[in-house]
């Protein structure tokens, strides 16, 4: 073994020790975060549909009905209830009851008659704006498809016609979308935590001071800790990925092999940061701290939320700096574009990379740190 | 500077050491030599930079100024091969409470590299040696104080070090322990180790074959404790240090410290131990105590103990003008 990896045997059985023997705190770091999953992927759907509704129908004659119907028909909307002054429809609005108010003027008919053209009023709450946005395109589309009827009458074809079909996700279900992001963060959570403890809690209990005395080399004590907990992160990875495919029905286009094996090089570096940050804090609780330091904006800027392409330049080039870009990445590449090694080995490349420099880094910290204790 | 490396070559040899913390120099330029085989006992009160100074031998402390040598070995620059020869012991107790004391010390053994077969002669030498047989099995966290110390010193000499640091092995261990822990080192030392022992007390140092003393980051005395004890500073000449029994300690300490004769005075026990400036007959002396108002029992000459030793170069060193130092 060379000489720069003193002691990794003796500290990877000690670590498998510790491990075996609190196997109850494993079981809870390792059951929390399917929890997490489990919540998130059956509450969150990012799909919007029947979006709360007030109408205030002045006219109410057949051609307005026929409007109204529309809108109930399009499952974006779902009329919660009829209003029957503009006051009344601007306070369903305000007070959180309806997301959309539809009004009718009273001469609709009459106007569509006479002149030809009537306008209908759409209130939309602009304070949550993916519905915002969605029901306004839904409702612009409406009025469209509703003029096109009254002109071209019953019968007649649309000259051009759009068929969108949507790739990889046809039904366009939210956990096939969603899950393979959130596996990113779950590691992140799990794996982050297992290494920054690890160290800080030898600290508070002194045996690392004892450690320093012995001819154990700062990276051999850096991988001794880490390569048992890439073990347990991969257990937790291989029961996300059977989550995912039983549970929520995730199709994986991709093979779910090469899944497992690109993620160790993000186990690894989500463990290196662990490493950093254990080689930094001097408690546990500071640790903590600085786990959710690195977490919050990884969840940000992954894209596992938000697409990287619409951030503004600064953030977009931030997120070549967060290692679960790159997990994204292969993860939806894998899962929903049936992705191979060609199109991924980059990713993995990025993540191998980092995840030494973080092992150098946090041991070069701690060859400074054996002496400044 | 060669002297670490000469033919005669000292265990531990310390050249004007010094640590600084911000404006608080924790070491003074402490010079010290102990020899092969040596129990050393470091004595001084709290914070007065024994364990600073036990960093800095063992490496975990870098040196500010001064230099030492570990078994010939420059600690400065040649930290990890000092880390192979020698053994430490902390103040508090730092093996893994989760680990049983069989995994803690196989631990320890494969740290340091030892071969199975090494390891298993070793853990057997020092199972045996440290009476560690019936806890094998049991966690470490587990065991009773005194065992917990038996097993921290055991990890410590699991690689055969030539030199061991201990940092206050007894502290917070029952007297039967404590002694037991003694005679271990006895015997240790008889078979050629080296022990660098601090201590608070005053009849372990009695124990040790070489002991010195810091106060306030300097070394104030080294020697054996024969030497401490024949000092001209704890004794001067012309002086006798006697033990007066008396019925009320406290008040005839408030009174003998009144007479002329009496340089200093200090209760120990049921006793006073005086030194007195003049070698004057008992007789005399109980005459002048008694026309002083105090009932004396009993006086006996005395021989200074190691805290004689310790408590007068501590009173001289408050005494002494600060440039005498510099």
């Amino acid at each position: 073994m060379p000489k720069a990896l003193r002691g990794f045997g003796a500290v990877l059985y000690k670590e498998v020790l510790h491990i075996r023997r609190d196997t109850m705190a494993l079981v809870f770091a390792l059951l929390v975060p399917l929890l997490q999953m489990v919540i998130l992927g059956f509450g969150i759907d990012t799909n919007i549909r029947q979006v709360k509704t007030v109408v205030l129908d002045e006219d109410g004659r057949q051609a307005s009905r026929e409007l109204i119907d529309r809108f109930r028909n399009s499952d974006i909307f779902r009329v919660v209830g009829y209003v029957h002054s503009d006051e009344e429809l601007n306070e369903a609005i305000v007070s959180g009851r309806a997301k959309v108010g539809v009004k009718v003027p009273v001469d609709y008919a009459d106007q569509l008659i006479d002149r030809g053209t009537a306008q209908v009023l759409v209130l939309i709450d602009g304070s949550d704006s993916s519905v915002a946005g969605q029901a306004m395109n839904v409702s612009t589309a409406i009025g469209l498809d509703e003029s096109l009827r009254r002109v071209l009458g019953p019968r007649q074809q649309l000259p051009v016609q759009v068929r969108p079909k949507l790739l990889f996700n046809p039904d366009s279900r939210s956990p096939n979308f969603f899950l393979p992001g959130l596996t990113a963060v779950i590691l992140l959570n799990v794996s982050t935590f297992l290494t920054a403890f690890s160290i800080v809690r030898e600290r508070e209990r002194g045996t690392l001071e004892q450690l320093f005395v012995t001819p154990v080399r700062p990276l051999g004590l850096m991988l001794g800790k880490l390569v048992p907990y890439l073990g347990v992160g991969f257990i937790e990875l291989c029961a996300i990925v059977f989550f995912m495919r039983t549970v929520f029905q995730v199709p994986i286009h991709g093979h779910w092999v090469l899944l497992l094996v690109l993620s160790l090089p993000y186990l690894f570096v989500n463990l290196s940061i662990g490493l950093l940050i254990s080689s930094k804090a001097q408690s546990q609780a500071e640790a903590m701290q600085m786990a959710m330091f690195v977490i919050l904006p990884t969840i940000f800027f992954s894209g596992y939320i938000f697409p990287r392409e619409t951030m503004p330049l600064p953030f977009y080039l931030f997120s070549f700096v967060v290692p679960a870009t790159y997990f994204v990445d292969i993860s939806r590449g894998i899962i929903l574009r049936g992705a191979g090694l060609a199109e991924l080995w980059v990713d993995a490349l990025v993540l191998v990379g980092m995840g030494m420099g973080l092992v150098l880094l946090a041991a070069k910290r701690f060859q400074k740190k054996i002496i400044a204790t | 500077m060669a002297s670490g490396t000469n033919g005669n070559q000292a265990a531990i040899l310390a050249e004007g050491l010094t640590r600084r913390f911000g404006d608080f120099t924790a070491v003074d330029r402490v010079s010290l030599r102990v020899e092969p085989g040596e129990i050393f006992g470091f004595m001084g009160p709290n914070g007065s930079g024994k364990t600073t100074l036990i960093k800095m031998l063992t490496g975990l402390l870098p040196v500010n100024e001064g230099a030492a040598w570990v078994d010939g070995l420059d600690v400065r620059a040649q930290g990890e091969q000092v880390r192979e020869r020698i053994g430490y012991m902390s103040q508090s107790f730092s093996l893994y409470n989760d680990l049983t004391v069989a995994e803690n010390i196989q631990f320890y053994g494969r740290i340091y590299g030892l071969s199975p077969a090494r390891l298993r002669e070793r853990m057997d030498y020092t199972v045996t040696l440290l009476g560690l047989e019936p806890y094998l099995d049991r966690q470490a966290g587990k065991l009773s104080g005194g065992w917990m110390h038996r097993l921290a010193l055991g990890s410590a000499l699991l690689h055969e070090p030539k030199i061991v640091f201990l940092d206050e092995p007894t502290s917070g261990i029952d007297p039967v322990a404590r002694r037991q822990l003694w005679d271990l080192l006895f015997h240790l030392s008889s078979e050629g180790v080296t022990f660098f022992v601090t201590t608070h007390y005053m009849d372990e140092a009695e124990r040790c074959s070489h002991v010195a003393y810091i106060y306030f980051s300097r070394l104030l005395a080294d020697g054996t404790p024969a030497a401490l004890k024949a000092l001209p500073e704890v004794t001067p000449p012309g002086t006798c240090r006697v033990e007066i029994a008396a019925p009320d300690i406290t008040r005839a300490l408030a009174l003998a410290r009144q007479l002329p004769i009496i340089r200093s005075a200090t209760i120990f026990g049921q006793s006073i131990h005086a030194v007195l400036d003049d070698c004057v007959e008992p007789a005399d002396l109980e005459r002048q105590l008694t026309r002083q108002g105090v009932a004396v029992s009993e006086i006996r000459p005395l021989a200074p103990t190691l805290e004689d030793v310790f408590v007068e170069l501590t009173r001289l060193q408050q005494t002494k003008p600060e440039a005498s130092h510099a």
